[in-house]
């Protein structure tokens, strides 16, 4: 990429960013006026819009970072590692978000903040494995080994986390399936009307288009933060 | 591949010996194992019910602790003696460093958990006698034991190494320890194979998969 692209904010970032706002606005007034009150758990289910779509970005940029990975290793180029790290970064948030909306709607619904329930757990091990890719790199100087190492992290972390759930799954489950099937035995369960339908979707939009334009602008500032480390070690040089 | 297991094999060999020689890491792995049993005993003061369905919870933590200790040494001590560019050197297939590792490294866990077990088997009320139990500690430990001396070998080569490594491995070794856990506690309360065929699974998967990712991906954390 060349570098006076860089100086500038793109167009379509712009438009983006307006876009976004737009969006999380319209998701927000679906999800507290459009959507109906849900009968038995009342207000607290309207944090299940943004819980499940904060988990989808989170879950879809983490396998994006695996995939990034697998491309750096075939084809190391600075590019990919810089892309790889929003990527991870912006998954810790989203599934920090999840992980809180959610233990705000188990007070009510499960009458307690927290349950070794297997996607509950799988989510904070998530979070920890990603925590640790961090500290990873930050422990590594050269940038070339640094990305390396992120790539291959970030790859066996994509394949420990499903094993995590599935090895955890062997217990009980309390979550709900919303979507698909339901465990009879949850707790918290609920059929979704189609105004709720149509408000998680909407979420889903919403999010995801927020979640890229984040994530652009992530990328932007790792390019931004090479072309500073660029100029501090020529004018070092001198 | 018959040069390519007798790689491997000179490399558990060497691991072997050397430790043979010194038996420093052992000897450190045992007493600490030691040590963690009695303050398990001492911090969890409970009756002889509840302290036999937590066996195997105790079990694989301390084994998963003691096992750190020795993966952090796998490439460090190598590091130490410059002995690692001698090995990268040498005209053989640089994942067979990384089985001969993993399997100097299961040795030594094997070890420590043959000479620790008869401790729990007194302290927890447990029986032995158990070829379920034997075979889950087998796989268990090779599970921790070969995603362990991948990450090992990209901790070596970060900034703090030995405070890297339990950062970066006890998450991803979770599922092997949930499963082992599971797995154990099957065996140790006489419930058989049907309760631990789930669990046994998952540590047959992961001891499938990491491996495979270890061969493909060695190369990459050595390279020069």
């Amino acid at each position: 990429m060349a570098s006076t692209s860089l100086d500038r904010k793109p167009r379509l970032l712009q438009v983006l960013d307006v876009l976004s706002a737009l969006l999380m606005l319209g998701a927000i007034y679906m999800v507290f006026f459009y959507a109906p009150m849900e009968r038995v758990m009342g207000q607290v289910q309207r944090l299940f819009y943004f819980h499940v779509a904060s988990a989808w970005v989170s879950m879809a940029v983490l396998i994006v970072a695996a995939i990034l990975g697998i491309v750096y290793l075939i084809r190391p180029q600075h590019k990919w590692d810089i892309w790889a790290v929003a990527c991870i970064e912006l998954g810790l948030v989203y599934a920090f978000i999840c992980v809180t909306t959610g233990s705000i709607w188990a007070r009510p619904a499960w009458n307690t903040w927290w349950t070794w329930d297997p996607r509950v757990v799988t989510f904070t091990i998530l979070i920890l494995v990603y925590l640790a890719y961090m500290l990873l790199r930050q422990g590594i100087e050269d940038p070339q080994r640094r990305a390396r190492f992120g790539a291959i992290y970030a790859i066996l972390a994509a394949v420990t986390v499903p094993l995590t759930f599935f090895s955890i799954r062997i217990w009980r489950t309390l979550h709900p399936v919303v979507i698909g099937s339901g465990d009879p035995s949850a707790q918290g369960t609920f059929d979704m009307t189609r105004p709720m339908l149509h408000t998680l979707l909407f979420s889903l939009l919403a999010f995801s288009i927020f979640g890229f334009t984040l994530l652009w602008h992530r990328v932007r500032l790792g390019w931004l933060a090479d072309k500073v480390e660029q100029l501090r070690m020529k004018a070092l040089g001198r | 591949m018959a040069s390519f297991v007798s790689a491997i094999w000179a490399i558990l060999r060497k691991d072997i010996a050397a430790e043979w020689r010194s038996r420093q890491l052992v000897t450190a792995m045992l007493v600490f194992v030691v040590l963690v049993i009695f303050i398990f005993a001492f911090t969890l003061d409970i009756d002889t019910l509840t302290r036999r369905q937590i066996a195997a919870g105790v079990l694989w933590t301390t084994f998963a602790f003691a096992g750190t200790l020795g993966l952090n040494r796998t490439l460090a001590s190598e590091g130490e003696r410059g002995s690692l560019d001698g090995l990268l050197l040498a005209p053989v297939e640089r994942s067979a460093i990384y089985f001969g590792k993993t399997l100097a490294n299961l040795f030594f866990m094997l070890v420590v958990e043959i000479f620790t077990l008869p401790l729990y088997a007194v302290f927890y009320d447990m029986s032995l006698a158990q070829p379920g139990l034997w075979l889950v500690l087998l796989l268990g430990s090779w599970c921790f034991c070969s995603v362990g001396t991948l990450l090992a070998a990209m901790a070596a080569q970060a900034r703090s190494r030995e405070l890297l490594l339990p950062v970066l491995l006890l998450p991803m070794a979770l599922p092997v320890l949930v499963a082992a856990v599971r797995a154990s506690s099957a065996f140790v309360n006489g419930l058989g194979l049907e309760y631990a065929q789930a669990s046994l699974n998952i540590l047959v998967v992961y001891g499938l998969i990491m491996p495979a990712l270890g061969f493909m991906f060695f190369d990459f954390i050595v390279e020069e």
